[in-house]
């Protein structure tokens, strides 16, 4: 298929639909609202279900619903909203039904505002809810990411029977530029939904799906269940992309719309002399914590660029267990860091590193 | 559970219900939750639906309700039962979808859920057990406590200036147009037991024909947390709860009517 101009939030949505998606169970939230709108009218055309829920805390409870029924389902938010439904986020991913759930993020604490930012990073990969667990959390970067990382969601939700979240910013969610749609995949009939679903108990024992497990004994082997899953998906499922590592003495760390403009600063710093490069995690959960970690002892310092206050900073520097130094750089309320800005940084840090070997 | 050999100079009466599972359930002696389940239980099977039904569990005592309905169930978040069952029903609009959920979790934490699900005409049945009490956490005021009511959380009896007024949610829910059947009964003597049953038959015919939600709110003792014995809680229903909570349909639409027999 060709490249067309697509704007961020309708290109997640056409994707879900090209993933196959049977239902999606949503509410209004800027700067999201154009998944939604889109799929209030793509939907319908396609024969599937839309539904606009009253809440945030109705919404992923229909999508747990509707996962139980075995159906391939999502929602999606922006901030305030993903923090309603982190309830019912947890529910899911103690009942281990597949979901998938988007993520445009904006400015907070509290209401915020609705530029676009990385503030949720945390909540995403650390605090998604109550209990021990984790979501997979996929970053794009630019709309094409968007779209592949949407297919790929509903894939890994399905394969490890987890919810999985696609976390972009605001200005992914809004921008427009010319990516590619997928081909449509066929949509699951409902006779072929999986064993463990309720699709009425006929010809065979009854299925229950509960995240309740009384006694302590139970509950810690459900537990330990889901641990051993999320090591199997931490083994197998880290995605990242680098840019000319092969020979940096620096390293900047920075994902979604943060990682693309550090693409430009690798090329304007290379330009002025500077032998930087660039990991970009694709995957915020599972972390490239191993990959970092090679690259601490290749590189002589790093500089970690986000939307926010330093989030994904503490994944960085638990990775890097000081092998090098780790410098933050950080712009809040929605502000979108320069390259103009982020050179600076690096030049400091560069001096910095310099000055310690002089040292 | 072994098999009984029925004599063959006998004559089976009673059995349990294919829609019911064998476990003993964990509630207390003399509640009302075991007569309502099997309720449920002999209506999906006169109906022939056991096999298409999906049932959603709330969080409350019927929070275990999936190991003794022999029907596929999902145990929902606390108020939630009724978007569960939404998102289960959109999904599979052939099969049976019931909520089944007391009153802390109707009618208090899960209220928007409910008013929503019934107002959009969900093609789902809720069976409403109004105890008035917080049976669960140990017996706290309820959205339903009655003025006065003395619960640990209301030691002093549940004063309407500071708590409001308990919710009639059946009058609530009847006024919508999505619900096409809501009706309060009551589980507390025999005849009332068969006219909950045929409200809660006649609840899942309607969604059966498509016509709309359907509510049957089943007035319920807690005898444990009432501090009462099983019979004097059956007795104190009667006299206290049925006066605030009267008796009877708070709707019938005219599809409904007809599946009743006209009038």
């Amino acid at each position: 298929m060709a490249k067309e101009l697509l704007e961020g939030n309708a290109a997640i949505a056409e994707a879900a639909i090209r993933a196959g998606v049977e239902a999606f169970y949503g509410y209004p939230i800027t700067p999201q609202t154009e998944v939604l709108e889109h799929l209030s009218r793509r939907l319908p055309e396609e024969g599937r279900v839309f539904l606009q829920a009253e809440s945030e805390v109705a919404s992923i409870n229909m999508v747990y619903g509707a996962a139980c029924a075995g159906a391939r389902v999502m929602s999606s938010s922006s901030s305030p909203g993903i923090s309603l439904m982190q309830e019912g986020i947890s529910y899911i991913a103690c009942s281990e039904v597949p979901a998938v759930l988007i993520n445009i993020m904006r400015g907070g604490p509290g209401l915020g505002n609705v530029q676009p930012s990385q503030g949720d990073y945390f909540q995403a990969v650390k605090t998604a809810g109550h209990g021990d667990f984790h979501m997979i959390v996929l970053a794009p970067a630019n709309v094409q990411e968007a779209i592949d990382y949407v297919g790929l969601a509903f894939d890994l939700a399905e394969k490890y029977r987890t919810i999985a979240m696609v976390a972009a910013d605001g200005a992914i969610g809004q921008m427009m530029e010319p990516a590619e749609l997928p081909p449509m995949r066929p949509v699951r009939p409902p006779e072929e939904r999986p064993s463990w679903a309720l699709t009425g108990a006929k010809g065979r024992e009854s299925n229950f799906i509960t995240s309740l497990f009384l006694g302590a004994e139970n509950l810690e082997k459900v537990n330990l269940r889901l641990q051993a899953k999320l090591k199997e998906i931490a083994a197998n499922e880290v995605r990242w992309k680098e840019y000319s590592t092969e020979d940096a003495d620096l390293l900047l760390v920075a994902f979604g719309t943060v990682g693309r403009i550090c693409q430009t600063v690798v090329r304007e710093a290379r330009a002025k002399g500077i032998n930087v490069g660039l990991l970009r995690p694709v995957t915020l959960w599972p972390f490239p914590s191993a990959r970092l970690a090679e690259l601490a002892q290749q590189v002589r310092g790093m500089l970690v660029v986000e939307m926010n206050a330093g989030q994904m900073l503490e994944d960085v520097q638990l990775a890097v267990e000081g092998r090098c130094p780790v410098k933050f750089y950080g712009r809040l309320g929605g502000i979108v860091p320069l390259p103009d800005e982020i050179l600076p940084e690096l030049d400091k840090l560069a001096a910095e590193v310099a000055g310690g070997e002089e040292g | 559970m072994a098999t009984v050999e029925i004599p063959v100079d006998m004559e089976l009466v009673y059995e349990r219900p294919e829609s019911l599972t064998e476990a003993h359930t964990h509630y207390c002696p003399g509640c009302t939750h075991g007569t309502i389940h099997r309720l449920i239980a002999e209506v999906l099977d006169e109906l022939g639906v056991r096999e298409k039904t999906i049932g959603v569990a709330p969080v409350g005592c019927s929070v275990l309700a999936y190991y003794y309905f022999n029907v596929d169930m999902a145990e929902a978040a606390h108020g939630r039962a009724p978007a569960m069952a939404t998102g289960i029903k959109r999904v599979s609009p052939d099969k049976v979808v019931f909520t089944y959920q007391g009153d802390g979790d109707l009618a208090a934490i899960g209220t928007a859920e409910i008013i929503q699900a019934a107002n959009r005409g969900e093609l789902i049945t809720t069976i409403f057990v109004n105890n008035a009490i917080y049976g669960m956490t140990g017996g706290q005021m309820a959205p339903t406590t009655l003025p006065g009511q003395v619960t640990t959380s209301s030691p002093t009896g549940r004063d309407i200036e500071t708590a409001g007024w308990p919710m009639r949610m059946a009058e609530l829910i009847g006024i919508l147009p999505g619900a096409v059947y809501v009706t309060r009964q009551a589980v507390l003597d025999v005849p009332g037991i068969r006219r909950t049953k045929k409200a809660i038959k006649l609840a899942f015919q309607a969604q059966l024909a498509g016509l709309g939600f359907s509510m049957v709110e089943v007035i319920s003792t807690c005898n444990t947390n009432w501090h009462m014995g099983p019979v004097e809680a059956l007795e104190w229903a009667k006299e206290h709860m049925v006066a605030y909570y009267p008796l009877g349909d708070t709707k019938v639409a005219d599809g409904v009517q007809a599946l009743k027999g006209g009038k």
